[in-house]
């Protein structure tokens, strides 16, 4: 049989069978685009990139700490801290602060955390990189910048009673570059960071 | 700077290939995959009931298409509203309130994918699937095939008119036009997308979210459920189509909807990649290359000047912050990986092509670059939504030539044929609609009170109510989205925004070309108006800017400009 002889032939359409024409399209289409396309793709990628498919979790001792995708709040002295999240750093409520620069409230809760920043750090306003003032846009943004690391290592250092320089050379093997020198932001994954911090204190209580 | 000119690059060298490619799918041109795709096709075909070869008038092509729409909106609107007990829902998702299901179906039946909800909390697995991805695919698709009709029709180069059996004139059919187009671009090209993102750690799984205990306690945080689900395949389309809609609420800022700098830069290629490809596309269909210089040239020179302005702007202090922290680029709103540079392009990038995914939250964008988004959906042609943004290029160039004939004394007519009123007065429709709906509406949801729900006082207020109603008639569906959207107000205003927006700028040009190539062609004289010039590109490129300008200049004034004014004072 000739393929195009099978097919419906070209005569016209009455109006109830141009509904029916779109009733069967939008359900084979659907069915096609909704559920074949997706699941295939489900079933590829999970087989070909397994640890990513579940969100990229990170373990430590059998328990599910986080994903080195989603950014954790710190508030302990002997952590990293990461951004300002309009979110609480919960994955469910995800937010910017979606506040204009011209907002008050934007300028007031900026002056709080600069102080308070400045205040545990020991260092001046003026020399707190953006990034740790600034909300993110996801509210679970995972990184911070160099910057934002290297004014973090008095405090983190003394908080837990180890050399600076121990906590600085973490900082320099934690840095992620620009990819191929081009593409995106130098950056450090602040929960992997403190991860290895926690690891770091455990070899030196050992020893 | 180096990664912008790069992304350009790329996106320029992939989409001319596979502008040949469509143009070689749309007119039928054998090709080594019409092996793979053809018995598919053929499958498709048999299964709906229809000829693909069977031609349809403008009205016949106009009403299949929105028959489906109409369909697919129904079956979506009711999953969405009964998705609470449908399968597929592992972390117990409830149904959708009437008013929010039907502003997010207008949404999606219309490529626009504004969404007044949060993804991962308010939508399951099934109707992310079903209802959501599905759309994602079928709408950019008709999109292209309505643009596809009318180069065809109107402005391909060909020695007689396609007619039915009755001797109308054919546009097409308009089914074969979409199957081809699901079949052999989008499908294919999302399924790589998505195992591109894949590989870069987008989720892409059936499991319900995993819960993780935080590393510090003492922050404050017990818990940490992580959504997952079959993200990459969403993610890949909704780049892709022209979609936009995300997964989870922030979109593609979110890191496990863009977990790294590669996968910023496929999503960014993938916004402009179909929509350039079908400038190129638009030259080989139509026989007339040069006609694809003139498009490419415009809408780069528009392109390049917005994005530009764009990262300019971003690169500038936020005002919040003077004093409280060292100098640096407006990161509010930003991720470090990507930094303010690479969101402002993908901004603009986004507002040019009607996608309106976001990398970053535009509602925290300094004023001068809120005000070049805002401006790129005025003019929602720079390379534009798939499909319809070179649709709403042909409208303005078809303006062009109506004016152009005037300035130098001819009777207006485009390839010889005719431009007479019946068709300028539908050009106008389609091209007036749009400030007559964007502001009559921001109009009134400011003056009525408790209905603006804008959450910054002062100037940025309005802005924030006018991006919302300029998003929903460009197709758009970014937002400044700290506005208090999910109300009946919202919903119902932005859904006549969304379905206006979407089908007079499809079917008023449809109808043009119709017209059009049902007259007499008249030799082409020394007198005549030469269209694919470089005098005609910048005719072309000062009425595009001129009619944005004009018709929406005050409102910029008021809202963005004020904005940048007063923090510099």
């Amino acid at each position: 049989m000739n393929k195009r002889e099978s097919l419906a032939p070209a005569r016209p359409v009455t109006p109830a069978g141009s509904w029916i024409q779109a009733l069967r399209g939008a359900l084979v289409l659907m069915v096609l685009c909704g559920v074949l396309y997706p699941l295939v793709t489900v079933a590829i990628g999970a087989l070909l990139f397994p640890d990513q498919s579940t969100g990229s979790l990170i373990e430590r001792d059998g328990r599910v700490i986080g994903s080195a995708l989603v950014g954790q709040p710190f508030s302990a002295p002997g952590y990293f801290q990461g951004r300002p999240s309009a979110a609480g750093y919960d994955p469910f409520a995800l937010s910017g602060s979606n506040q204009a620069p011209s907002h008050p409230d934007l300028r007031e809760r900026a002056a709080a955390s600069s102080k308070a920043i400045a205040a545990a750090n020991g260092v001046a306003p003026a020399a707190i990189p953006v990034d740790l003032i600034a909300a993110s846009g996801s509210g679970i943004d995972p990184h911070i910048s160099p910057e934002a690391a290297e004014i973090q290592i008095d405090r983190v250092s003394s908080a837990r009673g180890l050399p600076r320089d121990a906590v600085a050379v973490l900082v320099a093997t934690h840095l992620e570059g620009p990819v191929l020198g081009v593409l995106g932001q130098p950056r450090l994954n602040v929960l992997r960071l403190n991860l290895a911090l926690d690891a770091l204190g455990a070899q030196v209580t050992a020893r | 700077m180096n990664e912008v000119l790069l992304i350009y690059a790329v996106a320029l060298l992939l989409a001319w290939p596979l502008g040949r490619y469509l143009a070689a799918i749309y007119s039928a041109t054998p090709t080594a995959l019409d092996r793979v795709f053809g018995p598919v096709e053929w499958l498709i075909y048999r299964a709906i009931g229809v000829h693909p070869l069977a031609p349809m008038t403008w009205k016949e092509y106009g009403k299949a298409l929105l028959k489906l729409h109409l369909i697919i909106g129904l079956v979506a609107l009711m999953i969405l509203m009964q998705q609470g007990w449908l399968p597929l829902n592992p972390d117990g998702i409830e149904g959708m309130r009437w008013d929010l299901a039907l502003h997010t179906t207008a949404s999606f039946i219309t490529n626009t994918n504004q969404q007044h909800y949060s993804g991962q909390a308010q939508i399951s697995y099934f109707a992310h699937l079903f209802a959501i991805v599905s759309l994602q695919v079928i709408t950019p698709a008709a999109g292209m095939a309505a643009l596809v009709a009318i180069l065809r029709t109107a402005f391909a180069r060909r020695d007689e008119t396609a007619l039915t059996a009755e001797g109308a004139v054919s546009v097409g059919n308009f089914h074969a036009d979409l199957v081809r187009a699901i079949v052999r671009v989008m499908l294919p090209v999302a399924f790589i997308t998505a195992l591109l993102l894949a590989w870069q750690g987008v989720p892409n799984t059936l499991e319900g979210a995993r819960i993780a205990t935080p590393l510090d306690a003492s922050a404050g945080l017990a818990e940490q459920r992580i959504p997952v689900g079959p993200v990459a395949p969403m993610v890949a389309i909704k780049q892709v189509g022209t979609n936009g809609g995300g997964w989870y609420g922030p979109n593609s800022a979110v890191p496990l909807e863009n977990p790294t700098p590669v996968s910023n830069f496929v999503e960014t290629i993938a916004i402009v990649l179909i929509p350039m490809a079908l400038v190129f596309m638009a030259g080989y269909l139509t026989g007339r290359r040069r006609l694809g210089v003139l498009v490419m040239g415009v809408m780069l020179s528009l392109s390049v000047l917005l994005t530009g302005i764009n990262i300019w702007s971003e690169n500038q202090p936020n005002a919040a912050f003077a004093d409280l922290a060292a100098e640096g680029p407006n990161l509010e709103g930003k991720e470090v990986r990507f930094g303010a540079t690479a969101t402002a392009l993908w901004g603009s990038f986004t507002t040019q092509t009607s996608n309106g995914s976001v990398n970053g939250m535009h509602d925290s964008f300094n004023p001068v670059g809120g005000a070049s988004m805002l401006m790129d959906m005025f003019i929602n042609a720079t390379f534009g939504g798939v499909g319809v943004g070179l649709i709403n290029f042909l409208l303005f160039l078809l303006l062009a030539v109506f004016l152009g004939s005037l300035m130098v004394g001819r009777s207006p007519e485009l390839y010889g044929r005719a431009l007479e009123a019946r068709e300028i007065k539908l050009v106008c429709i389609a091209l007036l609609l749009q400030p007559l709906l964007i502001l009559g509406l921001t109009a009134l949801a400011v003056a009525i009170p408790g209905l603006a729900g804008n959450s910054n006082p002062g100037f940025h207020g309005l802005s924030q109510v006018l991006y919302e109603y300029t998003s929903a008639f460009a197709n758009n569906g970014s937002g400044f989205e700290g506005l208090g959207d999910n109300t009946v107000w919202w919903n119902l205003s932005c859904a006549v925004a969304l379905i206006l927006g979407r089908f007079i700028p499809i079917l008023a040009p449809l109808a043009v070309a119709a017209h059009l190539a049902g007259k007499r062609v008249a030799p082409t004289t020394s007198g005549s108006l030469a269209v694919e010039t470089p005098t005609f590109a910048v005719l072309t490129l000062g009425i595009i800017v001129m009619f944005a300008l004009l018709s929406f200049f005050p409102v910029l004034a008021l809202g963005p400009f004020a904005e940048y004014l007063s923090l510099a004072g």
